[in-house]
């Protein structure tokens, strides 16, 4: 297999709340031979909430943020579902709308740049899994995550809505979404099966519904746990903000105790191809997850 | 190859007046490639068991009556072919109500919610409208396609009880009756879009409590992608100077405000700016776990240190927004 490239659009998480992120996606990149070129050039996506304001100013910076990766001719991969999402949404319409991007590609032209819609945009997840190939991944794992229960999370932008996601981004079924569960299997892990694995966590409202997002991340954690989970793993930073820190919060609405590890997925992978306790990022986590490493080596 | 499947339904069985507590109960039946899951609930009861209940009426997708839930994927059950469903989940087929709080009987649910809400929005033109008028009221093309495809709604529900934010918290309006509030405030004949913009944003009942999970996108039968309708709604909030300041709409903006300054989100920037001084003392506690784990820093808010990672070229981004911005707060 020829090496895989990709340009790297981080998102604002791994650069600043979950560091972990980052330095577990470049350190399993980097088992695993993959080259990954980061766009230190790109701006926030908008995180689903800037085009609520100004839906034409989200549309223009999200399409030089791709210019950015067509100058490299690379598929620009994603760590976050919702930068995903926006990314992808801008595409499909600057694509399919040419009366449009010609309005947008008239702001561009100020700035020297001009969209040409060459590249694909795709979460890490679906570059693991479609283009590098689950078998070998599987054939790198060091340390098998044999001693884990693990609950797959899907997040809600990678897999609704599904038309987005059909041509370059995994193709999910949302109703029944595989692909968190067979990398699990490839990293010899058990995966859980309950039913919030595909629901919404409720981040984008943590601000003006605390309540609505604290059920919801209450309701899935615990649904997690009931079903004998060790460990969460989602491809999303921010249901991964959300069910890492508000663990307490959502706990105390619920009248339940709640304490399980939340991992992002390239930590999970990190973690099973031998990456180290720094480069895994584990103490960066506010719960209970730095003893995952041990248990996963002992 | 075999046309047929046998699989097994188990489908959910309660009746208000005398159950404390539903159950489920199991079919077997061999299955055609040709039939529909009102199919299936049709033989149930005319094969099984007689007292088994749900609603249907016109057969032809266009009632809204016969909505279900199978194995948690919201279908009008004339609509949705059954093999396409067993080669999704397997043999084992799940039955269940729209929403299981609200069943009355079996399949059959009280959607009272559902209407009330849908009517508290004015799902009409409301306008100085001639009684006897010579001739019809002329649209452009344009203002026709502004509607988008939000009147081929058919009020089956599928997508207001897919909706997550919904299901906990009960005075929200939710995706079907935005989709309607959006449909007649964009009508030209109106003049009430002023009072559904009003009352759609409201935090609790109105569209800034939407937790953008796409649920309401993929449920609807009629392809009518509800959240689209609700991104339009928040824009016409802006355009038409609806918008309070609050916490949720501070939130939107000042996206804005730190692009400008950074190119990224300074993620603790926005939520001080969106709560306020006094506001952002709620979220202590996260704060101060946050810092402990490393996540956030205790310089990040002393002015003039500036801990935030810049993208490169920020004078282009900052171009961009001069000359791209369209709304403000």
């Amino acid at each position: 297999m020829s090496q895989l490239r990709y340009a790297l659009y981080t998102g604002c998480t791994a650069k600043e709340s979950t560091p972990e992120l980052l330095s577990s996606t470049l350190a399993a990149a980097k088992k695993l031979d993959i080259e990954l070129t980061i766009l230190e050039e790109a701006s926030c996506c908008g995180a689903s909430h800037l085009q609520d304001f100004d839906p034409f100013l989200s549309h223009v910076l999200n399409a030089r943020n791709i210019c950015y990766a067509e100058k490299l001719g690379l598929t620009m991969v994603t760590l976050c579902n919702t930068c995903q999402i926006n990314l992808a949404m801008t595409k499909e319409k600057l694509d399919h709308d040419a009366d449009y991007r010609a309005k947008v590609n008239e702001k561009l032209a100020e700035v020297g740049l001009e969209y040409q819609g060459s590249v694909e945009i795709k979460h890490f997840l679906y570059a693991l899994i479609d283009d590098f190939g689950l078998e070998n991944i599987k054939s790198k794992v060091k340390v098998p995550l044999s001693n884990f229960n693990i609950a797959p999370f899907y997040g809600c932008h990678n897999i609704r809505p599904s038309e987005l996601h059909h041509k370059s981004n995994g193709g999910e079924n949302p109703y029944n979404p595989t692909s968190l569960d067979r990398l699990i299997d490839a990293l010899e892990g058990h995966p859980v099966n309950y039913s919030s694995k595909n629901k919404c966590c409720g981040f984008h409202v943590d601000l003006q519904a605390p309540h609505t997002s604290n059920a919801l991340t209450g309701t899935a954690l615990l649904d997690a746990i009931d079903n004998n989970a060790d460990v969460v793993v989602t491809p999303c930073p921010l249901c991964h903000l959300n069910m890492d820190i508000k663990q307490r919060g959502a706990g105390k609405q619920a009248g339940r105790d709640i304490s399980i590890p939340v991992l992002h997925m390239p930590q999970m992978v990190a973690l099973a191809l031998g990456c180290t306790y720094e480069e895994i990022g584990l103490k960066y986590h506010v719960s209970n997850a730095k003893k995952v490493f041990a248990q996963a080596t002992k | 190859m075999s046309n047929t499947k046998k699989i097994t339904i188990k489908a959910f069985r309660f009746n208000a007046e005398t159950d404390y507590l539903p159950y489920y109960k199991n079919y077997e039946m061999e299955v055609g490639k040709d039939e529909l899951v009102l199919d299936l609930l049709n033989r149930i009861k005319w094969e099984h068991d007689g007292s088994f209940s749900y609603r249907r009426s016109c057969r032809h997708g266009i009632c809204g009556a016969c909505g279900i839930k199978v194995n948690g994927k919201p279908v009008l059950s004339c609509k949705q072919n059954a093999m396409e469903l067993i080669e999704l989940f397997g043999d084992e087929l799940t039955f269940e109500p729209q929403s299981k709080k609200r069943a009355i009987k079996d399949m059959i649910i009280d959607k009272g919610d559902f209407w009330e809400k849908h009517a508290t929005i004015k799902p009409f033109v409301e306008g100085n409208i001639d009684e006897h008028p010579v001739h019809e009221t002329k649209m452009s093309k344009d203002e026709v396609e502004n509607i988008l495809d939000a009147d081929y709604c058919i009020q089956c529900g599928n997508c207001h009880y897919a909706c997550p934010a919904l299901e906990v918290n009960e005075q929200y309006f939710g995706p079907a009756a935005f989709v309607a509030a959006y449909r007649f405030t964009v009508d030209p004949r109106d003049n009430a879009g002023k009072e559904r913009l009003e009352m759609t944003s409201q935090i609790g009942p109105g569209v800034w409590d939407c937790v953008k999970c796409f649920e309401c996108a993929e449920a609807c039968p009629k392809d009518i992608n509800p959240i689209e309708k609700i991104t339009k709604l928040h824009n016409l909030q802006f355009e038409q100077n609806v918008a309070q300041r609050n916490v949720a709409t501070k939130h939107a903006e000042g996206f804005v405000r730190s692009i400008k300054k950074h190119g990224f989100l300074d993620e603790a920037d926005i939520v001080k700016y969106s709560e306020g001084n006094i506001g952002v003392l709620k979220h202590l506690g996260d704060a101060i776990a946050m810092m402990k784990a490393g996540k956030i820093h205790i310089t990040d808010q002393i002015p003039f240190v500036d801990n935030m990672p810049k993208s490169k070229n920020l004078d282009e981004i900052k171009k961009l927004i001069k000359i791209s911005q369209t709304n403000k707060l």
